[in-house]
């Protein structure tokens, strides 16, 4: 994606250092790294939303027209699946935690260079399978692999999707286990753990749940793998298996897999509110450990997903009360984020904007999950479009939010380049109101009862309206999210250079060149100040914040 | 059940709707009030603690009334009242098979009166389905190998959809039906026809053409334990625990006889594991259930109303 065009009276930095496919291919710096997933999550998000697209054209209709039934099936696991595992999962981490992790606390690179591109390579290695496996017949279970129908009534490739999603795993375990080690063993002198920037708290606490959660839904997979090839009887009733093992065993990552998506996008936004409101975040040390108690207690709400699957009365009350307190560190940080702007010096960049929108669909997302945590409603709501609308507004919502609002606020650092200004707030104003109206419609279908993974509701055609409005805000959201691919590669050539520091931001990231060389500092850095002294930045007579574009 | 629901749901939206009007506000004042001007700068504020605990406590108390009023509605929800009107479910790809306790068969649509309680015994023949009927707000997977209950009492006499709500492959959307709620004089007219008798009798003969009648027998000399009157009581179990004989008791001893051995037996039952269909396992289930009820206790002599000819018919609908 990035093909470092010359320029010839660049300063040396690690776009220009060395050119050529292999000095890409075979490098072990973490911008580089960052880039290379940049380029490969942008190729399977837009797979993902094609396929997401023909969903919504298929639903303009209350009748099974556009598709076959079993092609349907296929969509919306394949969006599921590629959308999940090879696009949000690695989003944030993958590339604005590779690029920005060591950055931010002073080190040259990660703690294991070559382990971050074997990362990316078992990423590129799931990738390439997950694709094999969608040009050669795909799969219908959904992106959830319930048992027993994955492991005997279906005959599309379990096998195959299953082991993808496994070798795509490892390659989040290591990147979560690089950060942890990072983190703790190369921050440079001075920056203690109160002086972190809340982005690396935030990718402090994804990486805890990808190094322990991921390998749980690996052995998941391989159970799934041994039944459906080898006849054991884990799952089946059929052969002496317990379908609702499968549910505990899956949820008991793929809920925590939900705050991998979440925690960095909160990290992101508490960056750029800080920035943009020329302030220290409020309650610096609460919005810190709230990701911390969000990683912890992520893991012990998993069962919140199978109030109607059959267990007992007594364990949905227990997991039912536990997933409110999921619910209170994350009320704890929306609160300090609008505290932050209290009194601040607010400026309306298009990152900014898009905090905002994380902030409105944050809270919609959040709120609608105390509906689901609670038991009675939980029972009418699940497995309707109600719960379709209430995740896509925390991992699109929330997750991508973020994660557009991090690439617009470090694009000048990681390119070199700044983006159009006018072209980016209209595309943050574009997304939003594309987000709501695809998916604020499917609360209202969901309360209604319209069951989610149907593809013909022609015996319902009451929903066909709210349908028909979802699918309106697709087309709208689509243009929202391939204007930035747009702009973002029109900048890479005809952008403005960026300064060093456009926004007069704190961080050490903003202390090195843009883009920087490959060794991140000209010397290593010492810290003597805490998180967001804006104060300090401020007082110093500089040239206002440059408007952009 | 649906006022219960939508109760909690209004109390929801609103207490929800506070807390987005209060965030939004704060957020578009704070954004609009300190929007950046030349010459002032922005107030550096560390925190407070005292502001942090409010923010936490406050919410917290909101979130334990909402779990404990969603609790409460599910607990109802979950608990079946005891003399309800028993449906057996039999789910498959992809068709919903019911039957009534008096023996009416019907496919995709179930007839029930106005006003009565319906506790519908469910299971799977392949993968996990789920009975959703948004208008009762009543929502159960039914899953393969086991039983799961759901309950509910129609209100209000018309017709409302049934769904699969659990995905279960291609024709997973076709899997709908209808919930028929018919005034009680009406659903008399609808269920005195194409009856092939109650299911306990059904029960009764299969329980004889398996043989379960050579152990199981009426009095203390039997191999197996009598089964008169044990539905519903504990049962003490050779390794000393004690449980229920609840429907999923009964139909883990037909198919897995060696997982509980009640106290004093021997494990000598051979597994129905094949041997018998969900509907068969249905009715020995209702059969060993009216052992329990009163007036039905003594042991029946095959003076069971003989299978009419044309029972396969079942009023409505057909079965397959």
């Amino acid at each position: 994606m990035v093909t470092a065009t010359a320029q010839p009276v660049e300063r040396e930095n690690y776009l220009n250092k060395h050119y050529g496919v292999g000095s890409w291919l075979l490098t072990t710096d973490h911008k580089r790294i960052a880039l290379l997933y940049l380029a490969s999550i942008t190729f399977f998000f837009f797979i993902g939303g094609f396929f997401a697209l023909l969903i919504r054209l298929e639903l303009l209709t209350p009748a099974g027209d556009l598709v076959q039934a079993d092609t349907y099936n296929k969509l919306f696991t394949m969006h599921g699946m590629v959308m999940v595992f090879f696009f949000l999962i690695p989003s944030i981490p993958a590339v604005l935690g590779n690029f920005l992790v060591p950055m931010m606390i002073g080190a040259k690179d990660l703690a294991f260079p070559r382990i971050n591109l074997l990362s990316w390579y078992l990423y590129v290695i799931g990738g390439v399978m997950m694709l094999h496996c969608m040009l050669t017949g795909g799969v219908d279970t959904g992106w959830t692999f319930y048992a027993p129908f994955s492991t005997a009534y279906t005959n599309t490739k379990i096998v195959e999707a299953g082991l993808a999603i496994f070798v795509a795993g490892f390659s989040s375990i290591l990147t979560g286990l690089n950060f942890v080690v990072t983190i703790h063993r190369m921050r440079a002198p001075g920056m203690t753990w109160s002086r972190l920037p809340l982005f690396i708290w935030a990718h402090y606490a994804t990486s805890i749940i990808q190094i322990l959660g991921t390998p749980v839904v690996a052995i998941t997979i391989v159970l799934v793998a041994a039944e459906r090839t080898l006849h054991l009887g884990i799952f089946d009733p059929k052969l002496g298996g317990d379908p609702l093992l499968f549910q505990h065993l899956f949820w008991f990552y793929s809920h925590p897999a939900v705050y991998i998506m979440i925690l960095p996008s909160m990290g992101v936004v508490s960056e750029v509110i800080a920035c943009f409101s020329r302030k220290r975040i409020f309650g610096y040390s609460f919005v810190a450990l709230s990701s911390i108690a969000i990683a912890v207690f992520g893991f012990l709400v998993w069962a919140h997903h199978m109030f109607v699957a059959g267990i007992s009365v007594y364990a949905a009350l227990i997991f039912s009360l536990l997933s409110y307190s999921v619910a209170v560190p994350s009320a704890v940080k929306v609160f300090n984020w609008t505290a932050t702007l209290y009194k601040g010096s607010i400026h309306y960049e298009a990152p900014m904007l898009y905090a905002f929108g994380f902030l409105g669909l944050f809270t919609i997302g959040g709120l609608t999950g105390l509906f689901l945590a609670a038991l009675g409603i939980n029972v009418h709501v699940t497995d309707t479009y109600f719960v379709v609308a209430h995740f896509h507004y925390i991992m699109v919502g929330g997750a991508l939010m973020g994660y557009l609002g991090g690439m617009h606020f470090w694009w000048p650092k990681i390119s070199g380049k700044l983006y159009p200004e006018g072209w980016a707030r209209l595309a943050a104003l574009i997304v939003f109101i594309g987000f709501n109206l695809t998916f604020f419609p499917q609360f209202i279908l969901g309360y209604l009862g319209m069951p989610r993974r149907y593809y013909d509701y022609s015996h319902m055609p009451e929903f066909q309206v709210l349908n028909v409005l979802s699918t309106a805000g697709a087309t709208i959201l689509g243009v929202g999210y391939l204007l930035p691919m747009i702009y973002f590669l029109w900048s890479m050539r005809y952008g403005k250079p960026a300064p060093d520091n456009p926004w007069n931001a704190a961080g050490l990231e903003w202390q090195t060149a843009s883009p920087p060389t490959t060794f991140n500092f000209e010397q290593e850095p010492v810290v003597t100040w805490e998180a967001y002294n804006y104060e300090e930045i401020d007082s110093v007579e500089k040239p206002e914040v440059h408007v952009v574009g | 059940m649906a006022g219960n629901v939508d109760a909690l749901y209004i109390f929801l939206l609103i207490v929800t709707g506070l807390m987005t009007l209060l965030v939004f506000t704060a957020v578009i004042y704070f954004a609009a009030r300190y929007r950046t001007q030349k010459g002032i700068r922005a107030e550096q504020i560390e925190g407070s603690t005292p502001l942090e605990i409010t923010w936490s406590v406050i919410p917290f108390f909101v979130f334990m009334v909402i779990f404990l009023w969603g609790a409460v509605v599910y607990f109802r929800g979950r608990t079946p009242p005891r003399d309800s009107t028993e449906v057996y479910v039999v789910a498959k790809q992809w068709m919903w098979k019911l039957e009534h306790a008096e023996g009416q068969r019907e496919i995709n649509e179930l007839h029930v009166p106005v006003g009565r309680d319906v506790k519908l015994i469910m299971t799977s023949q392949d993968v996990i389905h789920s009975f959703f009927v948004p208008a009762f707000r009543m929502k159960q997977d039914v899953v393969p190998g086991r039983y799961t209950m759901a309950w509910f009492r129609a209100t209000k006499p018309g017709t409302y959809h049934l769904f699969c709500a659990e995905y279960c492959g291609t024709q997973h959307s076709g899997m709908i039906g209808s919930i028929v709620v018919m005034e009680p004089a009406q659903y008399e007219a609808w269920m005195s026809g194409g009856s092939t008798g109650p299911l306990s009798a059904s029960g009764e003969k299969i329980f004889a053409e398996l043989g379960c009648v050579t152990c199981h027998r009426s009095d203390t000399q039997g191999r197996g334990p009598n089964l008169q009157g044990i539905f519903g009581k504990p049962v003490l179990l050779e390794d000393g625990r004690t449980v229920t004989a609840d429907e999923n008791y009964v139909r883990e001893s037909i198919l897995d006889p060696g997982a509980k051995i009640v106290s004093g037996f021997k494990p000598v039952m051979p597994t129905f594991q094949g041997l018998v269909s969900e509907e068969q396992l249905n009715a020995l289930v209702a059969y060993v259930k009216s052992l329990s009820k009163p007036g039905e206790a003594g042991p029946k002599t095959a003076a069971v109303p003989q299978t009419a000819p044309d029972a396969n018919k079942a009023k409505g609908s057909q079965v397959e």
